[in-house]
């Protein structure tokens, strides 16, 4: 398992950047650029690279997909919100030509986690296998019903003619699929989600989004701490600040930065990387989550380090 | 943990030290219900004194946000007073601040409580 690259991470519906937004930060960046030497593109790049993420780039708006790269053959991923769109045409264009084996793991069947699906092109192409793990008896009725009429022009028939396969994982049961072993593990959410423990050539990665963790509960919190337990990545819907978590969004079925921090700790993780970003929240709300995050993490350690990260569409993290 | 209480005049203080985590969030929170309904019951004041806490994690977190709760369907009066800088960060990155009234020292949130309760601690043996 070589890293991650992730293709969605808006959580609830996709986002965009708005004319307003990008007004914002190009004044924003110009009064940065006042006395600065800006002659060559050199010197550009270089003034770019030292501005905050959040002014010079964009965590983005697709929602939730993330693509495994375990440095074989077939491609793995995590969930089918809007990013397998870009995701998809990027597989076409990387390995053109040659039939692919897309393998994705489903947390749940909630609309952003499974709206990419009819936009996935490599599942038109003839020779292409598309094959879905999930623990939901509904997971073929979910992905079928998004493409019947009003809701969709094409029919899921019609446009896969038979390359989307469906496969039941128990939850709790190790599973070898494209050269990882694979644990799924029950998460509250409306509908129930599943958490996902990759382990591979010494490497574990946990995908764990859409899940509320009831702070009453130490069996809860001790099943979260095993499952994460020596993780090299963590990523973690840290949608909430923990406040609204558990006040006026509490049985809303997501999490905060405030329980990514302390699980990971408790688990001895070595880095968090938080992601279902809240679609209200611009670029500037997310960066200064990330820095409070961060702080918090380095206030309440007491192991070794842990990184913390935010992520975007088009963050690759190396494992 | 240890947890001290005073009473000065209608109001309660409540002075745990030391660390309210995943260990210690139960005795924080046993100790808590039957001065929250007693407060709760005489619409009188609760005052949580953390100058001796210096570390609480999410579920500590949990036990204040119900004991709010509590207080406010009582049209009761909670505050948390004289937070360390550790715990007063870890207020702010959790928007606990947005949600409790935090205030810097002791005396102060007995002042909000009322002016029985100030004059009492005031004239509390030294």
């Amino acid at each position: 398992m070589k890293g991650v690259r992730f293709w969605g991470t808006r959580g609830s519906l996709p986002v965009a950047l708005t004319a307003q937004g990008l007004h914002g930060k190009l004044r924003d960046v110009l009064r940065a650029a006042r006395g600065q030497r800006l002659d060559s593109d050199a010197d550009i790049d270089r003034f770019l690279a030292g501005l905050p993420f959040a002014l010079a780039g964009t965590y983005g708006g697709h929602s939730a997909c993330v693509q495994i790269d375990t440095g074989g053959p077939d491609y793995v991923l995590c969930d089918m919100g809007s990013g397998l769109r870009p995701f998809g045409q990027a597989a076409m264009t990387q390995r053109a030509g040659k039939p692919q084996t897309f393998h994705i793991f489903m947390s749940h069947l909630h609309w952003d986690h499974i709206m990419g699906l009819p936009f996935f092109v490599p599942a038109f192409i003839p020779g292409n296998r598309v094959l879905i793990y999930g623990s939901h008896a509904e997971l073929e009725m979910a992905l079928r019903r998004q493409q019947e009429p009003p809701s969709f022009p094409v029919g899921f028939d019609t446009i896969f003619e038979g390359r989307v396969q469906f496969v039941h994982l128990s939850p709790g049961v190790t599973h070898e699929v494209a050269g990882l072993r694979v644990t799924s593990m029950l998460q509250r959410h409306a509908g129930d989600s599943y958490g996902y423990r990759f382990e591979s050539q010494g490497k574990v990665l946990v995908y764990s989004t859409d899940s509320e963790h009831p702070l009453a509960d130490p069996a809860h919190t001790e099943r979260f701490v095993q499952f994460f337990r020596d993780a090299d990545l963590v990523i973690f819907d840290a949608m909430y600040s923990l406040a609204d978590a558990i006040s006026v969004k509490a049985d809303w079925g997501h999490s905060s930065n405030v329980v990514g921090v302390e699980l990971c700790q408790l688990a001895g993780a070595r880095r968090l990387c938080m992601t279902h970003h809240e679609p209200v929240f611009d670029d500037a709300a997310i960066e200064a989550t990330l820095a409070e995050t961060r702080r918090l993490e380095e206030i309440t350690r007491s192991g070794a380090p842990l990184q913390v990260s935010a992520a975007y569409d088009g963050l690759e993290i190396a494992l | 943990m240890q947890i001290a209480t005073h009473q000065y005049a209608d109001t309660t203080v409540v002075a745990p030290a030391g660390r309210i985590d995943h260990l210690s969030a139960a005795a924080l929170e046993s100790a808590l219900t039957p001065l929250l309904a007693e407060a709760a019951a005489r619409k009188s004041a609760l005052v949580l004194d953390f100058a001796g806490v210096d570390y609480i994690s999410s579920v500590g977190l949990r036990v204040l946000m119900i004991a709010a709760r509590q207080m406010r369907a009582a049209q009761a009066k909670l505050s948390v007073a004289a937070l360390q800088s550790v715990v007063a960060e870890i207020f702010s990155i959790s928007r606990f601040d947005k949600v409790l009234v935090v205030c810097p020292t002791l005396e102060t949130a007995l002042a909000q409580s009322s002016d029985a309760a100030l004059t009492a601690w005031r004239a509390r043996p030294a």
